[in-house]
């Protein structure tokens, strides 16, 4: 114990936090906002363009059209042909690429610092000028359909979470899959994607991180030559969506797919996200997930059932915070072959029970706080996630006060306070609970 | 503004290509030990890279999946501490060790901060040199392992991949998965695992590489402390493997929407002085971009899949041209065609000037953004000195990329693309492909 209590002590005065990258941010005229995090160790940067706008934003009956939207930019401009934004990137040595969740949409280049003139004048442009033939857009649905085929049908577990999360929401269009439902997705057409798209491609709904070795005033100079001169979308609507209903009464839903091989349990619940200026019930719960499950050997869920009771093969806990809306909080327990999921589910209840009993374990809270410093000096190595972290809570109603706030408001959470939160998270009206696991082998007819 | 476009990608393209800005040195400690080393002291901690030249090929006859377990015990418990001591050591110190094990290397990758350097390098040396292989830990590893083995019996890319390596390398380790099978695995006994840890470990074929807060000095005296004490060798190299498949397609009926192929046949040793042409190659064919021909002809043209990927694959034993690809049932026979009609256009017709062109520029502009972390560094440096290449290769990669010409990247597409010898392992339920063999 003595040992732990000096490491804490020099720690603190490890992290000062003029270390941390050097963030400027700012706005364009037409509402546009601009981050720059510095890192000058190698001439290189990320230039990446944010909208805040994703799958929870689509019009009902039209689910995937933001992902496919994604894909249909790297079609072409009036400037530019289809596929030609990639080449270019490429052929000046750089990567490029996109990525859609619920509450954002981001786009992506990794390249010398020397071409990000070149890298914003293309995405400049193809934020208002997107244009291209039926033919493109009839061979991209194809290609979003194999995706989906790839990442979800192939895969029981996909299939299973897809499931578990349409029944977790039963009024917030978090319960649609961020691909989309295949009926939806093979009738997306053009004119979808066209109105999405000149909806919430502007400026006034964007924002540009820029990381990497670049000066914020050179950045500003570039920004209002290419992305100044946008037009914004007139009255762009507050991004208020259908809110849940409380929760009355347990779901539970029961999955068997011959492709599943390992049986399993998830539990989960509806939890409150991180709010600008009130992160503190996210905190708690956030601390509450890694005490859980935040390790397979130390947490409480890994110590009783795969150690103590050795019930579980594998266990885990978590929690996303970063969400417009709100989030779900966690459980995961595969059984070791001996056991059913009658018996997992019973002995993931006990184990929850225990912990509610026996309360945080001083030391182990200690741990946790202990590697979530580390970790800000760790994550200075690496600016393009940093830089993602950012782009990710800046879309889903975060401030840059509220993401440096942050790390200060998870070591400020008591013990008192995770045990509040658990109290609060754990109950069993409000769970929505899931088996999966293969068919039962066809009894002999009688 | 398409003019405009262009003038600008030729100014672009003419600036000299970006190099590596990493200064190496090379590190030898008291006892002997070398190291690369790259000095960055801007963050206070360090990223240490180690890794043994053998790997899971190194299983002993009838203990396949051995290594693999034995590496999923390293942190399992050591000098005294059981499992869970060991973790809550780890985290005290908020250090990361991760071992893993490949067919030809187990690689183990550690960061620790500066301040707790000492103490982290400590509990990382118990691991290697004292690991306890306690049988509690033994059999809940094995438990762990047992379920992925599950898993992969129903997962498509799992079966293509274990078929195809079976059918490729026959009884050589890599032609079965390094976990082993469900009898070989629970057959595993003690002293399998202590026999596992003799046959991996030896000072003979250790690499070491750092990036981050720490000087050559302290490399040194750090190196002698983890590594001092280990043996001088390890079990023998198992001798080349030999490729036995010939061309053809074999299909494996399995329940599910979307087949996935894997594909290719043999390919090129790393040494081999035709290794950068067919690297090349390999970028503009079909290596992860955008940009490929595969990507344009199988995804962007025909909307057939949503990747498609090809690599080289110059093992220790053998090498191979692989690639792999998902389309729905009923058009992985058209995404095949397409496949062999690009193979037998490569392998006739080469690439074309501009093609090269902008292969070099990708290449030569990109490799800078590989280097971008203190962990990401020390793996190529450890990489290349597997590899045989010096130091230099970092300011020279570029030059010898940019040193092919036209006529010998078609003399070696003519030499590496062998469309009679493609061989497709095809898992799923797809229409209109027979299999031929």
């Amino acid at each position: 114990m003595h040992r732990l209590i000096a490491l804490l002590v020099s720690l603190f005065a490890l992290t000062p936090s003029a270390r941390a990258a050097e963030i400027t941010s700012f706005s364009l005229g037409n509402g546009m906002e601009v981050v720059v995090l510095e890192d000058h160790r190698a001439p290189v940067v990320s230039h990446m363009v944010w909208y805040r706008v994703g799958a929870a934003d689509e019009p009902a009956g039209k689910s995937g059209i933001a992902h496919f939207l994604e894909h249909l930019l790297f079609k072409g401009t009036d400037d530019m042909e289809a596929g030609e934004f990639s080449a270019t990137v490429a052929r000046n040595g750089g990567s490029d690429n996109a990525f859609t969740s619920w509450d954002y949409t981001a786009y992506f280049q990794r390249i010398a610092a020397d071409r990000l003139d070149l890298m914003m004048r293309m995405e400049a442009d193809r934020m208002r000028d997107l244009d291209m033939t039926e033919n493109d857009v009839r061979t991209e649905r194809d290609v979003i359909l194999e995706e989906r085929g790839q990442r979800v049908d192939s895969n029981p577990g996909s299939l299973f979470s897809e499931q578990m999360r349409a029944a977790q929401y039963l009024n917030h269009p978090y319960s649609i899959p961020i691909i989309g439902w295949r009926h939806e997705m093979e009738q997306l057409n053009r004119d979808d994607a066209f109105s999405f798209y000149q909806r919430y491609y502007a400026p006034n709904n964007a924002i540009l991180i820029v990381a990497g070795d670049v000066y914020p005033d050179d950045v500003r100079q570039l920004a209002i030559r290419h992305y100044g001169p946008l037009q914004p979308t007139p009255d762009l609507p507050e991004r208020i969506r259908p809110q849940e209903p409380p929760q009355l009464s347990e779901r539970r839903l029961s999955y068997s797919d011959p492709r599943v091989a390992q049986p399993y349990i998830t539990r989960s619940y509806l939890a409150p996200e991180r709010d600008s200026g009130d992160q503190t019930e996210a905190a708690k719960l956030e601390m509450l997930a890694a005490l859980l499950g935040g390790s397979g050997t130390t947490s409480v869920l890994g110590r009783k059932l795969q150690f103590e009771t050795e019930q579980a093969i594998y266990t885990t806990a978590y929690y996303s915070g970063t969400s417009l809306d709100d989030t779900t909080f966690g459980l995961v327990m595969v059984p070791t072959p001996d056991f059913s999921l009658e018996d997992a589910e019973t002995a993931l209840d006990r184990a929850i029970a225990e912990f509610i009993d026996e309360g945080v374990d001083s030391e182990q809270f200690a741990r946790i706080k202990m590697q979530l410093r580390a970790s800000r000096i760790y994550g200075e190595d690496n600016i393009e996630s940093l830089a993602r972290r950012y782009g990710a809570a800046l879309t889903s109603g975060l401030t840059i006060a509220d993401i440096e706030a942050w790390p200060d408001i998870l070591q400020a959470v008591s013990e008192q306070d995770v045990m509040d939160a658990a109290k609060m998270i754990f109950d069993p009206n409000k769970a929505v609970t899931g088996w999966i696991m293969p068919p039962k082998k066809p009894e002999a007819t009688q | 503004m398409k003019r405009l476009f262009a003038l600008i990608l030729l100014t672009f393209a003419s600036t000299a290509p970006l190099h590596a800005a990493v200064e190496v040195q090379e590190v030898t400690s008291p006892g002997g030990i070398k190291a690369w080393l790259v000095e960055e002291h801007s963050i206070p901690f360090t990223a240490l890279e180690l890794r043994f030249r053998g790997g899971s090929a190194l299983d002993a006859a009838g203990k396949r999946g051995a290594i693999n377990l034995m590496t999923g015990l390293l942190e399992e418990g050591a000098d005294g501490l059981n499992a869970q001591e060991f973790s809550e050591a780890r985290e005290e110190l908020a250090t990361s060790f991760q071992y893993r094990v490949h067919d030809d290397t187990l690689s183990i990758s550690a960061r620790f901060l500066t301040e707790n350097r000492a103490a982290a390098v400590d509990l990382l040396r118990s691991s290697i040199m004292s690991p306890a292989f306690n049988q509690t830990a033994i059999d809940r590893v094995r438990g762990q392992v047992l379920s992925g083995i599950r898993g992969d019996l129903t997962d498509p890319s799992s079966i293509a991949g274990q078929n195809f390596d079976a059918m490729v390398w026959g009884d050589h380790p890599y032609g079965s998965d390094r976990s082993g099978t469900q009898a070989s695995v629970n057959s595993l006994t003690r002293d399998d695992i202590l026999d596992a840890y003799d046959r991996v470990f030896g000072l003979d074929r250790v690499y070491v590489s750092a990036v981050g807060d720490i000087t050559a000095d302290e490399l040194g005296a750090l190196m002698d402390v983890l590594l001092g004490d280990l043996p001088e060798s390890g079990a023998p190299s198992v001798g080349r493997a030999e490729y036995i498949l010939t061309g053809g397609v074999t299909v494996i009926p399995f329940d599910t929407p979307q087949s996935v192929a894997l594909f290719g046949h043999k390919g090129i040793t790393r040494d081999d002085p035709d290794f950068m042409p067919a690297y090349i190659l390999n970028e503009v064919f079909g290596g992860g971009g955008f940009e490929s021909r595969l990507m344009q002809e199988v995804r962007e043209k025909r909307g057939l899949t949503y990747g498609i990927s090809t690599y080289l694959a110059p093992m220790e034993y053998g090498d191979l041209i692989l690639g792999q690809v998902r389309s729905d049932n009923s058009r992985m026979a058209e995404s095949i065609a397409v496949i062999r009609q690009e193979w037998a256009k490569i392998a006739k017709s080469g690439l074309t000037a501009k093609e090269l062109e902008d292969a070099k520029t990708f290449l030569t502009g990109a490799y800078a953004l590989r280097f971008d972390g203190n962990a990401p560094i020390a793996r190529i440096m450890v990489g290349m000195q597997m590899t045989g290449l010096p130091v230099d290769y970092l300011r020279t990669r570029n030059d010898q990329v940019n040193a092919v010409t036209l006529e010998e990247i078609n003399r070696v597409a003519a030499r590496i693309y062998q469309p009679e010898e493609l061989h497709f392992v095809v898992v799923g339920q797809p229409e209109g492909l027979e299999g031929s063999n």
